[in-house]
C-alpha cells in the first residue's frame, strides 16, 4: 500500500518537472525569434524535452537513496530532477552559466553531478554499460547502492544495451535497466524498428527477470521498480524493466511532428499528470485549493532556478582550455 | 560530365542538391536505395533525403532502428552483392558505435580480397558545431576517417559541390564518406551563410573526387580549406579585396588529397594558412604542411598560420564554443600574421 501522503508527494513531484520542462520550453522559444535558429538565444542548441514521462522517473527515484547511481539519455531533464540533481545548478548548465553543473561546458544532454550520482549522454544507449561500471563499484566497495541505467525503446535496438545486460547479469550485478518506451525514436515508430512487441522479453536473453509496465502510472511504476531495486540490494542480480510512457511534445524542440499523423491527439489525451490529479482528487487527497497550492510553489521553484541562471555570469572564454585532462 | 552555371540557373539549398543527386541516381540506377535513422518521412534530420520517400517509398528509403553497426554492416553487405547503397549516419559524431564496420570492413574489404570484391557505397553524415550542440554533436572528424587507408572522404562546401560530388560518390566503386557540415546545408532553422545556398544545374553532371578547387583566384595567400569553413575564407577574401590578394583552395576531398593543388597554389602565393574546423593536431593542416615540406619548403616566405579547432572537445556554452571555432576574424588575424 503506498501511503496517501506517498501519493500526493508523487504528484507533486511529477507537476515540479512539468513546471520545470514548460517554463524551459517557454524560454528556449522566447528569444529565438523573429528567425527561429537552433543556435541563437539563452539556450541554444537541440533541447529534449521529457513531457509525459514524469511517472518513470518519479517512480523509479522514490526507490532510490542519494548514493545511488543514475545514467540517463539525452532527455535527462526529468530524472535529473528526480534524483535530487539541484535544480539552479541544472537550470545554470542549460543556460551556460559559470555557476552550472559542469561551468556551462556540458549542456543539456550533458549533466554530471557526481555528489547524486547523476549522469546522462547524447549517445543513444551508452550510459547502459557506464551504469554496470558503477554497480560493479558499488559491489566492490561492499555497499548496497544500486545503478539504474535509463534509456529509450529506441536505444534497445543498440548493441550497448545488450552487452550491458549480458554482462550485468553475468556478473550478478546490482543494475536497474529502465527502458522509457514513449513509441517514437525522432520519427521512427516503435513498431517499425522492432518486431518485438514486448521489448522486456529480451531479458530472458540473459536470464534476467524483466517485465513490461503499461500505463503510465507512476504507482505501477513505483512499484515495479521497487521490486527490482529491492532485489538488486540484496544482492539478487539485475532487473530490466520496459515502461509504456508518452511522449507529449517533439522529439526536440522545433520538431514539427508532421509524422505523428492523429497519433499525437491520442497522446495528448493520454497525459499522465491530469490523469493522476483526478484520481487523487476522487480520494479526496487534493482539491482546487490544494492543487494550486502545488503549482504555485512548483512555479516559484522553477522561475527562482531560471533567475539564478540568468543572473549568473558567463564562463570565460578562456575556460574553453580547462579540463581537457585532470 | 560537367555543367555550366549561368544567372538563369535556380538556386538551391546544399541539402536540396545532395537529395536531388540522390533521387537522379535512383531513377537511372535500381540498385541505389538509401537507409539510415529519420530518412523516411522525416526526409533526413539535415534534410539529406527531404522529398524521396515520397518518390521512391519504403522499399527504397529505408528507416532504420538506432543499430548503427546493423545497418552500416547491412549497407557493406548490400555494397558486395552489387547494390549503391547510400547510408546516412545521422551525425559523424555517433561513428564510436559502428566504427569496426566503417574501417575494418568497408574500408578494407576491397584491399583484403586482393581487388576482387567491391564496396561501392556512400556513408553520409553530419559535421559541424557552431550552435552549441556540446561535444558529442557538433565534431568535423574528417581526418580521422582520412587517416584509414580504403575510403575518399569528401566534405562539400557549397551546392553545387555537393550534387556533382554526391552523384561521383554513388557511381565511384569505393566507399565514400560524405560529410555534410550542417551550416552549408541552408536549413530553415539554423543560421546560414548566404553561400549556403546557390546556383545548381537540374541536369545530372559530377564533380571529380580528389580536385581540389580555386575557390577565389589570388597572389599574396594561400588559404586552404574544406567544408562550412571554406565559407567564411570567401567572406575573409572578398572583405580583404584590394588590399590582400588571398587564394582559398577548397580542397573538397581529403582522400584522395589534390597535393598538386597545393603546391601549385602555394608555388605562386609562397604563403599559407590553414582553416579547418577539425582538430589540430594529427589532421589536415598537419598534412598540408607535409604536403610543402616533403616537395620543397623553401617555397614559405613565411611560417604557416593554421586556424584549426585546438584539441579540446566542443564547449558548450556560446562564448566557449566560438573561443574554439574557426572564425573570420581569426582567420583575418592569420592572414595578416604571415603577411608579415
Ligand atoms: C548512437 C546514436 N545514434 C543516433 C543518435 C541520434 N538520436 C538521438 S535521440 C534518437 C532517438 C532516441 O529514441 P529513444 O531511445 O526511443 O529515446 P527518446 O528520444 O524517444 O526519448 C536518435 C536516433 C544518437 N544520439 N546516438
Amino acid at each position: 500500500m503506498i501511503s496517501d501522503d506517498t501519493r500526493v508527494q508523487f504528484y507533486k513531484d511529477m507537476v515540479r518537472i512539468r513546471t520545470y520542462e514548460a517554463a524551459l520550453q517557454r524560454d528556449y522559444h522566447a528569444d529565438k525569434t523573429p528567425q527561429w535558429d537552433i543556435g541563437a538565444g539563452l539556450i541554444p542548441g537541440e533541447m529534449h524535452l521529457a513531457a509525459g514521462q514524469e511517472p518513470v522517473a518519479v517512480g523509479l527515484c522514490a526507490n532510490l537513496e542519494q548514493d545511488d547511481a543514475i545514467t540517463g539519455p539525452h532527455r535527462p531533464h526529468h530524472l535529473a530532477l528526480a534524483k535530487g540533481v539541484d535544480m539552479k545548478a541544472m537550470t545554470a548548465e542549460i543556460f551556460g552559466r559559470v555557476t552550472g553543473l559542469c561551468h556551462g561546458k556540458g549542456g543539456h544532454m550533458h549533466l554530471f553531478d557526481p555528489a547524486n550520482h547523476f549522469s546522462c549522454s547524447g549517445i543513444i544507449a551508452q550510459g547502459m554499460p557506464v551504469a554496470v561500471g558503477q554497480a560493479f563499484a558499488f559491489n566492490r566497495k561492499g555497499t548496497d547502492n544500486v545503478a539504474v541505467a535509463v534509456a529509450g525503446e529506441g536505444a534497445a535496438n543498440q548493441g550497448a544495451f545488450h552487452e550491458a545486460l549480458n554482462l550485468a547479469a553475468m556478473w550478478k550485478l546490482p543494475v536497474i535497466f529502465i527502458i522509457e518506451d514513449n513509441d517514437w525514436a525522432i520519427s521512427v515508430a516503435r513498431d517499425t524498428a522492432t518486431p518485438i512487441k514486448d521489448g522486456s522479453l529480451r531479458a530472458a536473453a540473459y536470464g534476467m527477470p524483466s517485465a513490461r509496465i503499461e500505463g503510465n502510472d507512476v504507482e505501477a511504476i513505483y512499484e515495479a521498480c521497487k521490486i527490482a531495486v529491492d532485489r538488486a540490494r540484496a544482492g539478487g542480480g539485475p532487473t530490466m524493466l520496459e515502461i509504456h510512457t508518452v511522449r507529449l511534445w517533439g522529439h526536440f524542440e522545433g520538431d514539427a511532428q508532421a509524422y505523428r499523423g492523429d497519433e499525437l491527439q491520442e497522446a495528448t489525451e493520454r497525459d499522465p499528470i491530469p490523469a493522476y490529479e483526478k484520481r487523487l482528487r476522487a480520494a479526496g487527497l487534493l482539491d482546487d485549493e490544494a492543487v494550486a497550492a502545488i503549482q504555485a510553489e512548483a512555479q516559484a521553484e522553477v522561475e527562482a532556478a531560471i533567475a539564478f541562471a540568468k543572473e549568473s555570469p558567463e564562463p570565460k572564454p578562456s575556460d574553453a582550455y580547462l579540463h581537457v585532462f585532470a | 560530365m560537367t555543367a555550366t552555371i549561368d544567372a538563369s540557373t535556380r538556386r538551391v539549398t546544399t541539402a536540396k542538391a545532395i537529395s536531388e543527386a540522390i533521387a537522379q541516381e535512383m531513377r537511372t540506377d535500381p540498385n541505389v536505395f538509401v537507409m539510415g535513422e529519420d530518412v523516411g518521412p522525416y526526409g533526413g534530420i539535415f534534410g539529406s533525403t527531404g522529398g524521396l520517400f515520397d518518390e521512391f517509398g519504403a522499399t527504397r528509403i529505408i528507416d532504420t532502428p538506432i543499430s548503427e553497426t546493423g545497418f552500416i554492416g547491412a549497407g557493406i553487405g548490400a555494397a558486395v552483392e552489387g547494390m549503391r547503397p547510400v547510408v546516412e549516419l545521422m551525425f559523424v559524431d555517433f561513428f564510436g558505435v559502428c566504427f569496426d564496420q566503417i574501417y575494418n570492413h568497408m574500408a578494407k574489404i576491397h584491399y583484403e580480397s586482393g581487388g576482387n570484391v567491391k564496396v561501392p557505397m556512400v556513408l553520409m553524415m553530419a559535421v559541424g558545431g557552431g550552435y552549441s550542440d556540446a561535444a558529442q554533436h557538433s565534431q568535423c572528424l574528417w581526418a580521422s576517417f582520412a587517416h584509414m587507408p580504403g575510403m575518399k572522404v569528401v566534405a562539400p562546401s557549397n551546392p553545387y559541390d555537393a550534387k556533382g560530388l554526391m552523384i561521383s560518390a554513388i557511381r565511384d566503386d569505393n566507399p565514400v564518406i560524405f560529410m555534410f557540415h550542417k551550416g552549408v546545408m541552408g536549413l530553415p532553422w539554423m543560421a546560414k551563410n548566404p553561400r549556403s545556398i546557390g546556383p545548381v544545374p537540374e541536369e545530372e553532371y559530377t564533380v571529380p573526387i580528389g580536385k581540389a578547387a580555386v575557390a577565389h583566384e589570388g597572389s599574396d595567400v594561400t588559404v586552404v580549406s574544406i567544408s562550412m569553413s571554406v565559407q567564411h575564407c570567401l567572406d575573409v577574401a572578398e572583405e580583404l579585396e584590394g588590399d590582400v590578394s588571398v587564394e582559398v583552395l577548397d580542397l573538397r576531398s581529403l582522400v584522395p588529397l589534390d597535393r598538386e593543388a597545393i603546391l601549385a597554389s602555394v608555388a605562386k602565393t609562397g604563403r599559407l594558412v590553414i582553416v579547418d574546423e577539425d582538430y589540430k593536431s594529427f589532421g589536415m593542416s598537419g598534412e598540408v604542411i607535409a604536403t610543402i615540406a616533403d616537395h620543397d619548403p623553401s617555397m614559405l616566405k613565411a611560417p604557416v598560420q593554421r586556424v584549426c579547432y585546438p584539441d579540446v572537445p566542443v564547449p558548450y556554452a556560446r562564448v566557449l564554443e566560438y573561443e574554439v571555432l574557426p572564425t573570420r576574424d581569426k582567420i583575418k588575424a592569420a592572414i595578416a600574421k604571415v603577411m608579415g
